[in-house]
């Protein structure tokens, strides 16, 4: 009884900590690249888990509404880069508001559409059957969810690490006006990396949508975690997203089960530290 | 006569309301070396980046042409695609790339190149960057940064090459080494310009020299000019 507590709960952190990384590794590449937080990142995991609902309501596969889902969500980033961000570059407070305000909009159009009830998403019926393995029984769906997690960050860093865009990404967080100064197209990367992470944060939502449900307010309440994500692990490192994601979904999700009365403070808690002691983070270069 | 490599003419530029550029105008020929000298603060920097458009500097009047084709107010990184590779003040390397990373990113190809640098032949002019290809940029020697420096500004293949102080806070064997390096280029019909305080360093190295003063181009003419008289630079530039 005891083991499968801890067992459930250590579970449960980790899937957590894999969603949380499908939505805080692109907003920390956004930050880290474009120096911004992107405040309508919890809004794109939303719009993700409710076009996922309708996408399944149209008995689209489980799979393929994620990656739909997904892109959609992309495809409203790079608009919103490139018509409202773009126009305003230079002036990064003007952005930050922005993506605000564009948080604010996205959360009014969801409560129209899809009214203010929860809206629960179905596993695919396969990983509904818990696992049984040694006398435990494991939640098939959240193991699943956290190996898209991992191959989604092995992917991630394949691409950062071992390519030429990834360097350039990189060149561009470490100093944007020299980036450009020998010549990388750095405004392209900027669409780029939005497209990226609000596709990431779109698909999180999706897979996040059986554990969590669609509701109104998931924005608000998925936007600090990833917030902390970042500053725990550092504006634009990949490693940083990924240890903090786990972090921090290790310290929700046992916060809320051990002392639920505390569990923002103890979520909160170790941001303020990180702030105060070590402003670039864990991993990070950008300051803050 | 051909046009010039790079001309530079009537360039003002501020730091927001402060005017520190005053009709700056000089030009390079093709295949030449070009040496800008001038004392702390008289605004050679400022000048490398006007033309770069970096450093939330532009040029607010005055026009700036490559072989020919006005190249102001485009953005930094059309201006490096076009063929203007810096060499910056401070080396400003990306410190969390490997020196192969540093000079993999900046690599642009261009059409009709005479030079067709390649990180292989970056290697082979600074063998100590080879050794060091999968080191973070961030960790090498001041000596070692300067030598990326250059060497990732070859591989955007310039047409016209800014090099702003290279030589500063070298050990003096290092800016020897750094001079003979500068040599090489030229004798491969680089156009370059060459900004620095090293005046002797300058002078070897240079075919025209342009001195700058409080943010204005006081004097304009021949490095022989200068060897034969010393009154120029100690007018200027207020030594020896
Ligand atoms: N960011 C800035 N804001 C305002 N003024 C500046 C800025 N950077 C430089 N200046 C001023 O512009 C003038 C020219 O500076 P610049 O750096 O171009 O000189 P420099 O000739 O390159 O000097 P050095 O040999 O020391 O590098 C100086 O008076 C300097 O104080
Ligand atoms: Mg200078």
């Amino acid at each position: 009884m005891q083991w499968q507590f801890w067992i459930i709960q250590t579970l449960n952190s980790v899937a957590f900590g894999g969603l949380l990384f499908l939505l805080s590794s692109g907003f920390s590449l956004i930050f880290g690249l474009m120096r911004i937080p992107n405040l309508a990142h919890g809004a794109f995991f939303m719009l993700g888990a409710y076009f996922g609902f309708t996408l399944l309501q149209l008995k689209l596969q489980f799979w393929l509404a994620a990656l739909a889902g997904g892109l959609g969500v992309g495809l409203i980033g790079i608009v919103m880069e490139r018509f409202v961000l773009r126009r305003l570059a230079g002036n990064e407070q003007g952005q930050v508001l922005v993506t605000l305000g564009i948080s604010f909009i996205i959360a009014d159009i969801c409560l129209l559409v899809w009214t203010g009830d929860p809206m629960p998403l179905s596993a695919p019926q396969a990983l509904r059957p818990p696992l049984r393995f040694a006398g435990f029984a494991f939640p098939t769906y959240r193991l699943v969810v956290l190996a898209i997690a991992l191959a989604a960050a092995l992917a991630l860093y394949l691409l950062m690490e071992r390519t030429r865009l990834g360097a350039m990404i990189r060149a561009g967080v470490d100093d944007t006006e020299m980036a450009r100064g020998v010549g990388i197209p750095v405004s392209r990367l900027f669409t780029t990396v939005f497209l990226l992470g609000a596709t990431l944060a779109g698909v999180g939502g999706v897979l996040g949508g059986p554990i969590l449900n669609a509701y109104p307010g998931l924005d608000t309440d998925m936007l600090p975690l990833a917030l902390i994500v970042v500053i725990l692990g550092g504006a634009g490192s990949l490693l940083g997203a990924f240890v903090g994601s786990f972090i921090v979904g290790f310290i929700y999700n046992f916060g809320i089960a051990l002392v639920p009365d505390l569990a923002y403070f103890v979520l909160f808690l170790p941001m303020v530290l990180v702030l105060v002691f070590l402003p670039q983070g864990l991993f990070g270069r950008v300051q803050i | 006569m051909a046009t010039e490599a790079l001309d530079i003419s009537g360039l003002d530029a501020y730091y927001g309301d402060s005017h520190v550029l005053h009709a700056v105008s000089f030009a390079l020929k093709g295949g030449r070396l070009l040496g800008l000298l001038g004392r702390n603060g008289a605004g050679k920097t400022t000048c490398m980046a006007t033309i770069m458009v970096m450093g939330f500097l532009k040029p607010r009047r005055g026009s700036i042409s490559l072989y020919g084709e006005n190249v102001a107010g485009l953005a930094p990184d059309a201006i490096a695609r076009k063929g203007i590779c810096l060499v910056p003040q401070g080396r400003r390397m990306f410190r969390t790339l490997t020196v192969r990373e540093n000079l993999m990113v900046a690599a642009q190809a261009r059409k009709a190149a005479g030079s067709g640098w390649s990180i292989d032949r970056v290697f082979e002019l600074f063998p100590r960057l080879a050794e060091r290809a999968a080191q973070l940029a961030g960790s090498l020697s001041g000596g070692e940064q300067q030598m990326l420096a250059i060497g990732r500004a070859l591989m955007g293949n310039p047409r016209v090459l800014l090099m702003d102080e290279p030589s500063e806070g070298l050990a003096p064997q290092l800016v020897a080494e750094v001079g003979r390096t500068i040599a090489q280029l030229k004798a491969e019909g680089q156009s370059i310009v060459l900004v620095e305080q090293n005046i002797k360093l300058t002078l070897d190295l240079a075919d025209d020299v342009v001195i700058m003063n409080t943010g204005r181009v006081v004097f304009r003419g021949s490095a022989n000019e200068i060897k034969l008289d010393d009154a120029i630079v100690s007018q200027h530039l207020g030594v020896f």
